[in-house]
């Protein structure tokens, strides 16, 4: 912008009177000033992370699970071990279910949708799905298969949650990729005799695939920092679990209990929990925008 | 999409194959549809579960006095949820009033006013903002935010003591006040990206001829920038009001969960999603159903609003009657995406 248009400062001096000068710097000093504050609430969040979660870090911190034992002090209270692996295993599955059924869905709604109204019709509903609280995901899953089948809180219902949330973000990244894949590679394709199957799955998904990558990490991303659809889907554990049938722990689930302790201990490992969510999110987003930069779509 | 244009492109491989070497891509095509079609079906499903689930509650208290009576009360089995309504709607409205200026004030600094070189630390640093997660908010807000703005709320109680709502209440260190500085805090990826997305729309040649006339930078924003932008921006701004209305977690940390109206500005209140997130655990009977109500009056609400706000972005999309082909809402779509929407 500023180098197309010439120098506004050196008019300003010739032919705008006082009064509008002052007027424009203190809007844009306003401006400024609002840009900076912005930024001044991410600054504090990273401080006070790395201050209080960096001091409860320690190599017992993440190979042992929470004892559940909140009244005494220190080591007894245990670590996040089975809080990160319940958060990797059911991030996992919901990826999983997520992923495939998301880029099914944008590839119909690309290929073959396009703009009938029942393609349409499922474009609204994606949309329905993007602003729906999570909290309602979550209660979602527990009508269906807690009330639904009598059965308890289990690891794959949390994981079915999560993928109710991821498959919107995924659907919708997927859809603005693909349309961004040129026509003219699929009539080329088509030209050369390649069936319609052949040109989504040899042409336009591979051709897509930087792109989708990077919609699919940041839904991970935003999955992982989750907490409201595991309440009452997968609840909280103590012990590391495999088990996706069972009750499963996760670090959102693990600091969302913490907070409310009167211990300093259990506080303080909240932090470092917190600290251990983040910088895993945070890696999938610095991996998300690389891909995004390496992709000759977008 | 192109590829429809070639005439008879479909047919061609109709004609050209045999039934066997078809079946692949009507399969493709017919499965995909089904999945589709699924989606479809399991969301309206769940739809009607949920109301099914929230009926015994509605049939007690009748759909309005269940959601506009005030009386929050689980011991003695009475559900009017005004009291969470009303403090969805204050918190998430102080995340607007806070939020969006500021939010707006952004984007128009990265795309008319910032360095080149400074743009894309400042895009993603903003960006960051939305990959912190709720809990992550809510651990800081309590902790850390609203013990340190404790006296300052208190001195601001006492000096306008004579206004209604802010002035006069004890502050509390959760309060209503924190939850929606949070909440704007939260809104303000999302309100940024697409204002940010929309500004980038405005046609040079509008923002050259106000320079041209004599604006000086600020008045070429104002005359050129920011009513070009006006419904996008709207739209942004809801979209941020249906992400505030649905957050739960960093707002039951910080709300205070008092199920009372909340007698002003910094005082506890509750949330129609705190209430879920906090007593649905032990809810049994009408108690939970109550709970799947308030669920469903939330699901409502942001449906609403997120309708709202598609229009008004949507409408971004073709400012001035002249038809774009969607650019706007399609970078309003990238913009979501960025931000994990």
């Amino acid at each position: 912008m500023s180098a197309q248009t010439p120098a506004p400062e050196k008019l300003a001096r010739f032919n705008v009177s006082a009064a509008r000068r002052r007027r424009d710097r203190i809007a844009r000093g306003t401006i400024l000033a609002a840009t900076v504050l912005a930024l001044i609430p991410l600054l504090l969040i990273i401080y006070y992370l790395l201050d209080k979660g960096l001091s409860s870090w320690s190599p017992s911190f993440f190979t042992t699970d929470p004892t559940g034992n909140t009244f005494f002090k220190n080591s007894s209270i245990g670590g996040i071990k089975s809080a990160i692996f319940g958060t990797i295993e059911m991030v996992a599955l919901a990826s999983v279910i997520s992923v495939p059924i998301g880029v099914g869905v944008a590839v119909w709604l690309v290929e073959y949708g396009r703009s009938s109204w029942f393609a349409q019709l499922v474009r609204f509903f994606i949309d329905v799905l993007t602003g729906v609280p999570s909290i309602v995901f979550g209660l979602f899953i527990y009508i269906v298969l807690i009330v639904g089948t009598g059965s308890s809180f289990a690891g794959y219902k949390g994981a079915l949650a999560l993928s109710l949330l991821m498959l919107p973000v995924v659907t919708r990244s997927a859809e603005v990729i693909l349309l961004l894949v040129p026509g003219a590679l699929r009539e080329s394709a088509l030209a050369l005799g390649a069936p319609r199957w052949r040109v989504i799955f040899s042409i336009v998904l591979p051709t897509a695939l930087p792109g989708m990558v990077t919609g699919v990490l940041l839904a991970v991303a935003r999955a992982a920092g989750e907490t409201a659809p595991l309440l009452f889907t997968a609840a909280a554990a103590n012990a590391t679990s495999f088990n996706l049938g069972g009750f499963m722990n996760s670090l959102p689930v693990q600091i969302y209990s913490d907070v409310t302790s009167p211990t300093t201990a259990v506080v303080n490992r909240a932090w470092g929990a917190a600290l251990t969510l983040v910088v895993m999110i945070l890696l999938l987003n610095l991996i998300a925008r690389l891909i995004a930069r390496r992709s000759r779509l977008a | 999409m192109e590829a429809a244009s070639i005439p008879g492109g479909g047919e061609r491989s109709i004609l050209g194959r045999s039934p066997l070497a078809r079946f692949p891509d009507r399969a493709l095509k017919y499965g995909l549809t089904a999945l589709a079609g699924l989606i479809l079906a399991l969301i309206v499903y769940f739809f009607f579960r949920l109301v099914g689930e929230a009926k015994p509650a509605f049939a007690k208290f009748g759909v309005l006095g269940f959601t506009f009576d005030n009386d929050w009360n689980v011991n003695a089995e009475q559900f009017g949820a005004l009291p969470l309504l009303v403090g969805t709607l204050i918190t998430s409205f102080l995340a607007l009033l806070i939020g969006v200026p500021v939010a707006v004030a952004t984007a128009v600094y990265v795309t008319e006013l910032s360095p080149r070189r400074v743009r894309g630390p400042i895009t993603v640093l903003i960006e960051l903002l939305a990959a912190v997660p709720s809990v992550v908010y809510g651990l800081w807000g309590i902790f850390f935010l609203a013990p340190k703005l404790q006296p300052a709320e208190q001195w601001i109680a006492d000096r306008l003591s004579f206004v209604p709502f802010i002035g006069g209440g004890v502050a509390t260190i959760p309060n209503y006040f924190v939850t929606g500085l949070v909440l704007a805090i939260m809104i303000l990826p999302i309100v940024s990206a697409i204002s940010r997305e929309v500004m980038a729309t405005v046609p040079l040649d509008h923002k050259e001829a106000a320079l041209g006339l004599g604006a000086t930078r600020w008045e070429m924003i104002r005359i050129a920038v920011l009513p070009y932008c006006r419904s996008g921006i709207v739209g942004g701004a809801m979209l941020g009001l249906g992400r505030a209305i649905g957050e739960t977690i960093a707002v039951t940390i910080l709300i205070g969960d008092a199920p009372q109206l909340g007698g002003h500005l910094f005082g506890q209140g509750y949330s129609l999603a705190a209430s879920i997130a906090n007593e649905f655990g032990e809810a049994q009977g009408l108690h939970r159903s109550a709970l799947f109500a308030a669920a469903l009056v939330l699901f409502v609400l942001t449906l609403l609003v997120n309708g709202v706000a598609r229009i008004f972005v949507l409408r971004a999309a073709q400012p001035g009657g002249s038809k774009q082909t969607g650019g706007t809402a399609q970078a309003a779509d990238v913009a979501d995406v960025a931000v994990g929407a």
